[in-house]
C-alpha cells in the first residue's frame, strides 16, 4: 500500500468523506482555521454555519436521529468546545451517534492557559461515550475512523476528537477506514440464545402481558421496528412506547396504547401497573417512566432487552436480562416463537384487552376546546390540528422541552421510526429549533416542524439566522402561552401557586422577529385562525415562524405526580392528587 | 435484620484497561460522577506488549450497586475485562506500606521487635528513625501501624490493595502473560 502524505487538515476532511459524512455543522475559530481552509478547497462535504456551537451539536443530533447515520460537528477550541457541552450531554443521554471535532491550541501550548485553551478532553469526558486528544498527525486518520466506529456501534453516543492546531498543519500518512478496528471495544450485539428461549417461554405463557419499548428500537434501525411490529402482532399483546421510542411501533395500530410514563396515557400506565409479564425492549426504566419505584409494576415478571448491560437492573430488578441489539434479539425471539409453535393464551388475552378497553374508555387525552371562531386556542387543539393537517405528508417533528413537548408526544401519531426528534434524557430547552435544521438538511424535500414553546425558542433564536441563510424548509411552531408552562404547572401543583420567575416577560413580537431575519412570520390568536395559519405555514416555502397564541393556564394531563405510582394518575385539573414529601424532592 | 438489598458488601475488582491517557480519569470520574465509593485503587502497566494496565480497586455498596459498578466499568471504551475477585473464587490480596518511626531509647527497640514479629524490613535507618517496609493484608498493615503509633509513628505511605485470583484463572490472556 502506497502511503499518501497529506496535511492534518486534509486528513480530517478525507477521513470524514470516507466515513460517509455529507454535512458537517460548525463554527470557525482560530484553532480550526486549517480545517476550514481544507473545507474551502473541497466539494465532498457541505459545511453548515450555525450561529452558536450548541446549535451545531443539536443540528447534528437531528441529522443523526432522522437518518440513523453519525452526525458530524466541527467547533473551535475553548469557548467553541464548552458551548458544545450541552449538546454532547444531550446526545449521550439519548444515545445519539455524533463525532464532534474540536480545535485545540498547539501541543506545545497545552496546559499553559493559552488563548482560547480549555481542557476539552477533561471537560467532555463525563458527557461523551469516549474522547480523544490527537497529539501526533500519524494517529489522526486512525483516530477519526475509530471515533466514528465507537459513536455508531453498541449503544451509540457522542465522541469528541480534540485536534491541536499543529497536528492540523503537520503532514502524515492517511489510513483508510477498513484498516481500523478498536483494540479493546467490542460491543455485544448477539443475545444468549438460552436466555431468549426462556424469555419466549414466559412470553407465551403470559396472561396480562405488555410490550414496553423505547429508543433502542429506533437506534437499532428500521428493521428492528419491522420485527417489533411483526412480533407484537404475532402475540396479539398490547404495546406502549417511551417518549424516545415513539414511532418504533405504528401509533395507528389497535394494539398501541400510546406513550407511557409521567404524561403517558391512562391505559398504558395502568397496563404497566397491572401486567403479569413485561417485555421491555430498548428502554431503560427511566424515572419519568417508572414513577415511584417501589410501586412500579409490582406483580410482573420482567424481561429486559438492552444493548447496554449497565442499563439492566439499574433502577428496577428484572427477571430475565438479555444483552443484545434489539433487531437481533427480536429476530431470535420470533425464530423461537415459530420453531416451538407457541401461541398466546387467547382467553386470558381477551380478558386483558377487555380490561384495557375500560381504561381506554376513560379517554385520558381528552381536553376541552371552546366552540366558536373567537375562542381561546387550547394548545392541545393546535397540536391536534397540526397533526391532522400534516397527516399523510412526508413530515418530521422536533420539539423543545416542556408542556408543548408532552402534548406533541400525546397528540401526534408516529407510524414509523426516525420521524420524531425530542430531547428525552437531558430535557434540553432549545433543542428542537437547531435539531430541525439538521433534519431538514438530511431530508431536503420533506417538511420539518419544530413544535416549540416561546421560552425554549428564546434560548436559541439565533439559529433562525441559519435557517434563513440556507432557506431551509423548517417550521417553528410556537405554542405561545407566555409562561414556562411546565415550571408553572409544577409551581401550581407543588408550590402553592407561587409563580416564581416563570412568566415569559418582555417577549418579542415573533412575527416581526421572523421578518427581521428575512423569514415568514404568522400568528393565530383565536380558534378560527388555527387551520388557516397551519395551512399557510405548510404552503409557504422556506422557514416559517408561527406564533400560536394559546391558553395561558392550560396544564398537561394525564399526569403521574412525582413520587406517585402508575395507578395514581391525575386525569385532569379536577383531580386532586397528594404529592408526597418524597415526591416533592424529585424533579 | 437488614434486607438483602440493604446489606453493604465490600468487593475487590480487577480491571484490565488500555494504557492510554485519561483512562484512570475515566474510571475515577465514573465513581465520583455516579456516587460510588472507592476504598482503595492501584494501577500499573502489566502487559507492555499490548499496552495494558491493571487497575485493582476495592469498593463497597449494595449488591445492586456492585453489579452496576462492574457493568459501568465494562462499558468504558478502553476497558478490556472486569473481574470481581470477591465473587469469583478465592483470591490473594496484598498491600505494602512504608512506615516511618521517629524515636529513641526503649521505643526504638520496641518498634524493631514488633517489626520482626510482622516480618517488616528496615529499608532506611538513622540514629533516631526507622523506615519499615511491611507487606500483607490490609488488616495486617492496620495492626502494624496501630502498634507503631505510640512508638513514634511519623510518616506513612500505603500502596492500596493489589489482588489476584488463586489457581490457574487469569485476567490477562496466557500469551500476553508469557
Amino acid at each position: 500500500m502506497s502511503e499518501q502524505k497529506m496535511t492534518g487538515a486534509e486528513i480530517v476532511l478525507k477521513a470524514l468523506a470516507d466515513q460517509g459524512v455529507e454535512v458537517i455543522f460548525g463554527y470557525p475559530g482560530g484553532a480550526v482555521l486549517p480545517i476550514y481552509d481544507a473545507i474551502f478547497n473541497q466539494n465532498h462535504i457541505r459545511h453548515i454555519l450555525v450561529r452558536h456551537e450548541q446549535g451545531a451539536v443539536h443540528a447534528a443530533e437531528g441529522y443523526a436521529r432522522s437518518t440513523g447515520k453519525v452526525g458530524a460537528v466541527l467547533v473551535t477550541s475553548g469557548p467553541g468546545a464548552t458551548n458544545a457541552v450541552t449538546g454532547l450531554t444531550d446526545a449521550l443521554m439519548d444515545s445519539i451517534p455524533l463525532v464532534c471535532l474540536t480545535g485545540q491550541v498547539p501541543t506545545h501550548l497545552i496546559g499553559n492557559d493559552a488563548f482560547q485553551e480549555c481542557d476539552t478532553t477533561g471537560i467532555t469526558r463525563p458527557c461523551t461515550k469516549h474522547n480523544y486528544l490527537v497529539k501526533d498527525v500519524k494517529r489522526l486518520a486512525r483516530t477519526i475512523h475509530e471515533a466514528f466506529y465507537v459513536a455508531r456501534t453498541g449503544r451509540p453516543g457522542p465522541v469528541v476528537v480534540d485536534l491541536p492546531k499543529d497536528v492540523q498543519f503537520g503532514t502524515g500518512p492517511y489510513t483508510p477506514p477498513e484498516h481500523v478496528e478498536h483494540k479493546t471495544y467490542r460491543p455485544r450485539v448477539d443475545p444468549d440464545m438460552e436466555v431468549v428461549e426462556k424469555a419466549v417461554e414466559v412470553i407465551a405463557s403470559a396472561r396480562r402481558p405488555i410490550f414496553y419499548t423505547g429508543g433502542g428500537i429506533i437506534n437499532s434501525g428500521p428493521r428492528a421496528a419491522e420485527l417489533l411490529a411483526k412480533f407484537v402482532r404475532m402475540t396479539g399483546f398490547p404495546i406502549t412506547n417511551t417518549l424516545m421510542g415513539l414511532g418504533g411501533y405504528p401509533a395507528h395500530d389497535e394494539q398501541f396504547l400510546g406513550m407511557l410514563g409521567m404524561h403517558g396515557t391512562y391505559e398504558a400506565n395502568m397496563a404497566m401497573h397491572g401486567c403479569d409479564v413485561m417485555v421491555c425492549i430498548g428502554a431503560r426504566f427511566d424515572d419519568r417512566v417508572t414513577g415511584r419505584l417501589d410501586a412500579f409494576s409490582p406483580n410482573s415478571f420482567k424481561i429486559h432487552v438492552d444493548i447496554d448491560r449497565s442499563s439492566i437492573n439499574k433502577n428496577v430488578h428484572v427477571d430475565v436480562p438479555i444483552v443484545g441489539d434489539c433487531a437481533r434479539v427480536l429476530d431470535a425471539m420470533i425464530e423461537v416463537w415459530n420453531r416451538r409453535k407457541f401461541t398466546s393464551d387467547q382467553v386470558a388475552l381477551n380478558d386483558w384487552w377487555a380490561q384495557i378497553g375500560l381504561w381506554r374508555a376513560r379517554k385520558s387525552l381528552r381536553f376541552h376546546q371552546d366552540e366558536g371562531d373567537d375562542a381561546v386556542i387550547k394548545p392541545q387543539y393546535a397540536i391536534k390540528r397540526l397533526a391532522e393537517l400534516t397527516a399523510g405528508k412526508d413530515v418530521y417533528f422536533t420539539t423543545e422541552v416542556g408542556q408543548h413537548q408532552m402534548w406533541a408526544a400525546q397528540y401526534i401519531p408516529f407510524d414509523e421510526p426516525n420521524r420524531w426528534m425530542t430531547s428525552g434524557g437531558l430535557g434540553t430547552m432549545g433543542y428542537g429549533l437547531p435539531a430541525s435544521i439538521g433534519v431538514q438538511l438530511a431530508h431536503p424535500d420533506s417538511l420539518v416542524i419544530d413544535v416549540a414553546g416561546e421560552a425554549s425558542t428564546m434560548m436559541v433564536l439565533q439559529e433562525l439566522g441559519t435557517m434563513a441563510q440556507y432557506r431551509l424548509n423548517c417550521k417553528v411552531f410556537i405554542l405561545n402561552n407566555r409562561w414556562m408552562g411546565m415550571v408553572r404547572q409544577w409551581q401550581e401543583l407543588l408550590h402553592g401557586e407561587r409563580y416564581s420567575e416563570s412568566y415569559s416577560e418582555a417577549l418579542p413580537d415573533f412575527v416581526k422577529l421572523a421578518e427581521a431575519f428575512g423569514i415568514t412570520g404568522l400568528r393565530a390568536s383565536k380558534k378560527g385562525e388555527v387551520d388557516d395559519v397551519i395551512k399557510k405555514m405548510i404552503e409557504t416555502p422556506g422557514p416559517v415562524v408561527v406564533d400560536m397564541q394559546v391558553c395561558k393556564t392550560e396544564n398537561c394531563f394525564p399526569m403521574i405526580p412525582s413520587g406517585a405510582a402508575h395507578n395514581e394518575m391525575l386525569l385532569g385539573p379536577g383531580d386532586q392528587g397528594e404529592v408526597s414529601e418524597e415526591g416533592m424532592v424529585m424533579v | 435484620m437488614p434486607k438483602i438489598d440493604e446489606i453493604i458488601e465490600t468487593h475487590t475488582i480487577a480491571v484490565l484497561v488500555d494504557n492510554e491517557p485519561g483512562v484512570l480519569a475515566r474510571v475515577i470520574g465514573l465513581f465520583s460522577g455516579r456516587g460510588y465509593n472507592i476504598e482503595s485503587l492501584t494501577v500499573a502497566e502489566v502487559d507492555p506488549n499490548n499496552n495494558r494496565s491493571r487497575i485493582t480497586l476495592v469498593t463497597s455498596g449494595t449488591r445492586m450497586v456492585i453489579e452496576q459498578i462492574k457493568n459501568q466499568l465494562g462499558r468504558l471504551v478502553p476497558v478490556a475485562r472486569v473481574t470481581d475477585l470477591t465473587d469469583e473464587g478465592p483470591s490473594v490480596e496484598r498491600e505494602l506500606a512504608l512506615v516511618k518511626v521517629v524515636s529513641t531509647g526503649d521505643h526504638r527497640i520496641e518498634s524493631l521487635r514488633i517489626a520482626d514479629i510482622f516480618r517488616a524490613r528496615v529499608v532506611d535507618s538513622t540514629t533516631d528513625s526507622f523506615t519499615f517496609e511491611v507487606t500483607g493484608s490490609s488488616q495486617k498493615l492496620d495492626a502494624f501501624i496501630g502498634l507503631m503509633r505510640p512508638l513514634g509513628l511519623a510518616d506513612l505511605s500505603r500502596t492500596g490493595v493489589v489482588a489476584i485470583a488463586r489457581g490457574p484463572v487469569t485476567l490477562l490472556t496466557p500469551a500476553a502473560a508469557a
